[in-house]
């Protein structure tokens, strides 16, 4: 919406935005700086805002007494599993539902997201004893499945919304030339469902980067992500506010960078595409 | 259209989908109704067998079942006043023209990118906390004396952070509503002479109203089962117990697996409530 408005008024809109905008982001930018300070400029009162002496040394610290990069790798392998197994079990599904729909296809993809309305915690137990059982407890394959599980409803839903976009006609006339269901998939609707694709991954990503439920309570040493090496700050490392600074920034820097390019796509993500 | 060949491989395609999901609810499902009727306590004596629905009175006779719930309530309603409000607000703050509106958006989009631990461990500590937290060194500026603000107002300190997780998603998304309302309508009312407020009230609200049915839902949804901000922060003390917190703390903490698996019981039906209202939109919204 383009309306034409008085400079005075767009100076005034501006102004009030980003003193909005800043106060909102003010807590990630406040741990982005603490974590360049010497743990005694991060609890000098009063607070030192920019002019303190910018070191690296919070970032070796903690990655180096706290194994950082073995909590990254895990952070990556459960995300990046996740992503690609849901992506691998979602295509063919949102595929067929978008492009040869039945009179129960609608049933089907409500069910499938009402299953992702299953409280966690409801589950908990027997997900828990599962785990023991097959011996899946604090392993990353472990993660990548349940991960992949929690996530599949909205990877199918949004993968769907954009097969759907794609012109029949299309298809039809490839069907008319002779191709094969294969041909069809591989040649005409993976390539002009790639964009779609992408943001499904990279909003999958993200989503399964953050949860802290599942993350938390099926892993203990070898499997944990970046989500429990925070919480291992709780208490009382987390005191040491420069240290927390520098190990959260470390754990949210890759998912704000990749959240950015994906804030289209999110609401149609999350909103199953009922707004877009 | 489609051949009776392409009928039977799309349900092959299906077929791993649906079988993997109807798998991944009805196992624990299964599992979670199956325990909810048992005695079963894995560290002191295992399983002891049938107590029907014992284990469904005791969780809500239990004297941490009302506060519990009461808890829940406060949080998921004063989140969704807070992020509705204000995400309205905020939407159409950035729907007006201005510069830098892309940057502004990416600042105000940051918190929900944050993983729950992190946020809510760099409030606790580097916000809240009585001696050093910055809440600290602004109330001792004005004089004041500094509040430990998750124990002694825990519950508005917890709705705080929470909503700065969520407030994002609700702009987000509401923003994403107001962008497809037709500026004409706004215009023709401006032209007639219809005070800000009233274009407000007639026509944005509106034409909101069912993003902002869609945020309560979701977030309602994802509410009810907040956990890492409870754990990392305050453990579940300090009138902050919510009712998957106190679901949690049965099963793994006290390990009385029957217990808390009717308190299990107990969630999945509450969620389901809302869940039913989500999908008739969502529905409504596929045929069209």
């Amino acid at each position: 919406m383009a309306r034409a408005v008085t400079p005075r008024r767009k100076l005034i809109n501006t102004g009030f935005a980003w003193a909005i905008g800043l106060l909102i982001f003010f807590p990630i930018l406040w741990t982005i700086l603490t974590s360049f300070k010497t743990e005694a400029q991060a609890i000098a009162s009063p607070p030192i805002f920019l002019n303190f002496d910018w070191t690296l040394e919070n970032y070796g610290v903690v990655m180096e007494r706290s194994n950082y990069a073995r909590f990254l790798w895990n952070s990556i392998i459960i995300a990046g599993g996740s992503t690609i197994l849901g992506l691998i079990i979602a295509v063919p599904a949102a595929w067929s539902m978008a492009f040869v729909p039945s009179r129960r296809t609608k049933d089907i993809l409500l069910w499938m997201l009402s299953t992702k309305m299953l409280p966690a915690v409801g589950v908990l137990y027997p997900i828990y004893l599962l785990f023991i059982q097959m011996g899946l407890l604090d392993s990353r394959a472990g993660l990548v499945i349940v991960m992949m599980l929690i996530n599949l409803p909205i990877i199918i839903w949004m993968l769907y919304t954009y097969f759907r976009e794609i012109p029949v006609e299309i298809l039809e006339a490839a069907r008319m030339d002779g191709a094969t269901l294969r041909e069809e998939v591989l040649y005409i609707l993976t390539p002009m469902a790639i964009p779609g694709i992408a943001s499904t991954m990279l909003l999958n990503f993200i989503l399964a980067w953050n949860e802290a439920f599942w993350t938390l309570n099926l892993t203990a040493v070898d499997a944990a992500p970046l989500t429990a090496f925070i919480a291992s700050y709780s208490s009382p490392e987390g005191l040491f506010f420069a240290k927390l600074s520098a190990a959260s920034t470390m754990a949210i820097a890759p998912i704000l960078i990749l959240g950015w390019f994906s804030q289209k796509q999110l609401v149609r993500g999350l909103t199953f595409g009922a707004v877009k | 259209m489609a051949t009776k060949a392409s009928r039977s491989a799309a349900r092959l395609m299906m077929a791993p989908a649906v079988v993997l999901l109807l798998g991944w609810m009805l196992v624990p499902l299964i599992m979670t109704l199956w325990f909810s009727f048992r005695t079963y306590l894995p560290l002191r004596g295992g399983d002891q067998g049938w107590t029907g629905f014992d284990n469904y009175v005791r969780f809500v006779t239990s004297s941490a079942f009302w506060p519990a719930v009461q808890t829940t309530l406060i949080i998921v309603v004063g989140v969704l006043i807070i992020t509705v409000v204000l995400g309205v607000l905020l939407a159409m703050l950035l729907d007006q023209p201005m510069w830098g509106q892309g940057v502004v958006r990416i600042l105000v989009i940051a918190p929900f990118f944050v993983m729950p631990t992190v946020s809510a461990l760099v409030w606790k500590n580097m916000f809240m906390d009585p001696v050093n937290g910055l809440f600290a060194h602004l109330w001792r500026f004005f004089g004041a004396e500094p509040v430990s603000w998750l124990s002694d107002a825990a519950m508005p300190s917890i709705i705080m952070i929470v909503s700065w997780q969520w407030l994002p998603f609700a702009t987000l998304i509401l923003l994403t509503a107001i962008q497809s309302l037709d500026s004409e309508q706004l215009e023709a009312a401006e032209m007639d002479g219809a005070p800000k407020l009233k274009q407000f009230y007639y026509i944005i609200l509106p034409h909101l109203g069912r993003a902002i049915t869609i945020v309560i839902l979701i977030q309602t949804i994802f509410l009810l089962a907040i956990f890492a901000e409870i754990f990392v922060t305050t453990g579940g003390a300090f009138g902050t117990r919510t009712l998957s917190y106190l679901i949690f703390q049965r099963v793994l903490e006290s390990q009385n697996v029957g217990l808390g698996s009717a308190g299990g019981v107990y969630a999945i039906i509450l969620a389901n409530i809302v869940a039913i209202f989500l999908m008739r939109i969502v529905g409504k919204n596929l045929d069209n």
